[in-house]
């Protein structure tokens, strides 16, 4: 049995004119069949990167130069462009952050659908028909006949974002790549969306690989938690053990600064300023030759400086790439 | 579409054009003469009640062959804007949405083209292929080609960063569903703005070429050549030229107010 997602020592550079921007340097994990596996880290770490590798979508003048993707036991990186673009929105599909400009303006709701039906699937017009108007049913769309006649900007956000959903799951993808899906929403309506499209997802038995920032929803919604960190995964685990173990001083830092919610009638504890983590990401095209989170450690010894962590195995699901969770041998 | 009639210019321009192609459709209903007939006692004469706007050299009628010449001038524009627009179209999606080396040469083959002054490249492709209505069109149509190119160019390099075409890639699209079902529809716009400018420019080449005896060949009516055979009356009866003149001034002023209307309210840059 193959994983659905298995990403090993993927390398995504930039050539750009100032240098190499190592956007993704040397990033491995995977996704089981069915599973939701959140990718957590700040801006520009590489998330929306790998990504956009899985697909070979990579923009110019990024190149993949390193390492393999498969794909249900498939090396996507052999596939031909043609072969790649059959892989796009029916193996795998992928849903962006804003739901606002993702839908074409020029055709209907149904018309979009349709199409994208069409592309990868024989199927009659009234076929396609029938499917989509499930897909809307699905993701909770209103009256979902009279939306496939709907041009996009007669559409809220949020009803939007759902058709997005129901246009990546409508021809029941093994994998789906959500890339912040609900950032641009109203906080509102964010835990609707987020919701309807875990459910969507798991009803059709897709695996998602989605990408956040936002540990709240990371803490409802993972089964696994995958975090990166300049370019690498500095460590993965199951949902629990991230949160309960965080082994990495970076995932330490990043689960201290989220903001509590509590009074001081609650909680006898003195109150205390929020965590802030000092310094700043490493420039990508000048990465420290050790651990990329060495200089804003505070744990850092002169190891960390010099070299490059191996990923660690703490457990059979927990791994961290640091040299204070050094296992002997 | 109501900002559109609430727009006075554009309404003009539009009701100006709607003439202009009622006269060329029903020209034969409308010209009291036939306007190839030659009665050579009628040679020159001026404006009377059976030939109201007077006989030109051979004695044709001239009110019937400024009708008839609605459907020439028109009909000559109308194929060379489609002409250019349909090779323009292609060739500046194609350099828009490939870019870089393809982009190159499109757009350095379409700029050379540009140089030219229109009128002169024209002539020079009439002149190399022969006079005839068709060479007529191909050789107006190449002149506007990169107009059209440049304009969808730029539209479709603006369009290919968009979300939505991203959206479409990442679900599998083909490069050429994305160019005509996510690119070419949101630029319609300025498209339709360029071609009824084009209108307007066409209208204007081909008179010009027929006024220098390389447009419709002879006997045929075009206004251009009307104009061209009435010139060595000018003297005796000047307004033999003024009626085709005012012809092409009429119907250039309808494209040109049509397209200035449709600028303004399809353009929300320019509000």
């Amino acid at each position: 049995m193959f994983p659905v997602l298995k990403i090993d020592d993927l390398q995504t550079h930039f050539f750009t004119r100032t240098g190499i921007a190592k956007a993704i340097d040397g990033v491995g994990f995977h996704i089981d069949k069915g599973e939701i596996v959140c990718v957590v880290g700040e801006s520009g770490c590489g998330k929306s990167m790998t990504a956009l590798s899985v697909l070979r979508l990579v923009p110019h003048p990024g190149r993949i130069v390193g390492g393999e993707i498969w794909l249900d036991g498939q090396n996507l990186m052999a596939f031909s462009e043609r072969e790649m673009r059959e892989v796009r929105g029916d193996r795998v599909s992928m849903i962006f952050q804003e739901p606002m400009v993702s839908l074409n303006p020029a055709f209907t709701i149904g018309n979009q659908l349709i199409e994208a039906v069409r592309v990868h699937r024989k199927a009659s017009r009234a076929e396609a028909w029938e499917r989509s108007v499930e897909m809307l049913r699905r993701v909770d769309l209103p009256s979902p006949e009279a939306r496939m006649n709907a041009y996009p900007h007669e559409l809220s956000g949020g009803m939007r974002q759902r058709v997005m959903i129901a246009e990546a799951l409508l021809l029941d993808p093994v994998l789906l790549l959500a890339d912040e899906p609900t950032t641009a929403l109203d906080v509102t309506v964010q835990a609707q969306v987020l919701d309807v499209m875990v459910r969507a997802a798991r009803e059709s038995g897709t695996a998602v690989m989605m990408i956040t920032h936002n540990l709240a929803v990371v803490s409802e919604i993972a089964d696994r938690v995958v975090v990166m960190y300049a370019g690498r995964v500095v460590e993965q685990g199951t949902t629990e053990e991230i949160f309960t173990r965080p082994a990495h001083p970076y995932t330490q830092g990043l689960l201290r600064a989220i903001p509590t919610l509590s009074t001081a009638a609650e909680d006898d504890a003195p109150r205390q300023p929020l965590y802030e983590m000092g310094g700043l990401v490493p420039s990508l095209t000048d990465l420290p030759p050790g651990c990329a989170f060495c200089p804003r450690c505070s744990a850092a010894i002169d190891l960390c400086a010099a070299q490059k962590p191996p990923a660690f195995p703490l457990g059979e699901t927990h791994a961290a790439a640091c040299w204070l969770r050094r296992t002997e041998g | 579409m109501a900002r559109f009639w609430a727009n006075k210019a554009g309404v003009a321009g539009l009701a100006i054009i709607v003439v202009c192609i009622l006269v060329a459709i029903f020209a034969p209903l409308l010209a009291p003469h036939d306007p190839l007939a030659i009665d050579i006692s009628l040679q020159g004469m001026e404006p009377s009640e059976a030939y109201p706007f007077g006989n030109d050299e051979f004695g044709r009628d001239i009110l019937s062959r400024v009708i008839y010449g609605a459907r020439i001038s028109l009909g000559i524009s109308l194929f060379s804007v489609i002409f250019s627009l349909g090779l323009g179209v292609v060739l500046g999606a194609v350099a828009g949405f490939y870019g870089r080396g393809i982009d190159n040469a499109i757009m350095r083959v379409m700029d050379a083209t540009m140089a030219f002054p229109a009128i002169l490249l024209a002539i020079a492709i009439v002149a190399a292929m022969g006079s005839n209505m068709f060479n007529v069109v191909i050789a107006l149509g190449i002149v506007y080609v990169p107009r059209f190119a440049r304009i969808i160019r730029g539209a479709v390099i603006s369009l290919k960063t968009r979300e939505f075409v991203e959206a479409a890639i990442s679900l599998g699209a083909s490069d050429v569903a994305i160019i005509f079902r996510h690119i070419l529809p949101n630029c319609l716009a300025p498209l339709i703005v360029q071609a009824t400018a084009g209108f307007a420019y066409a209208i204007l080449a081909e008179s010009s070429l027929s006024f220098l005896g390389l447009g419709a060949p002879p006997p045929a009516p075009s206004w251009g050549n009307i104009l061209s055979e009435s010139k060595d009356f000018m003297l005796d009866n000047p307004m033999m030229t003024v009626y085709p003149g005012l012809a092409i001034t009429f119907a250039v002023l309808g494209f040109n107010l049509l397209g200035d209307a449709l600028r303004d309210i399809l353009d929300p840059r320019l509000k």
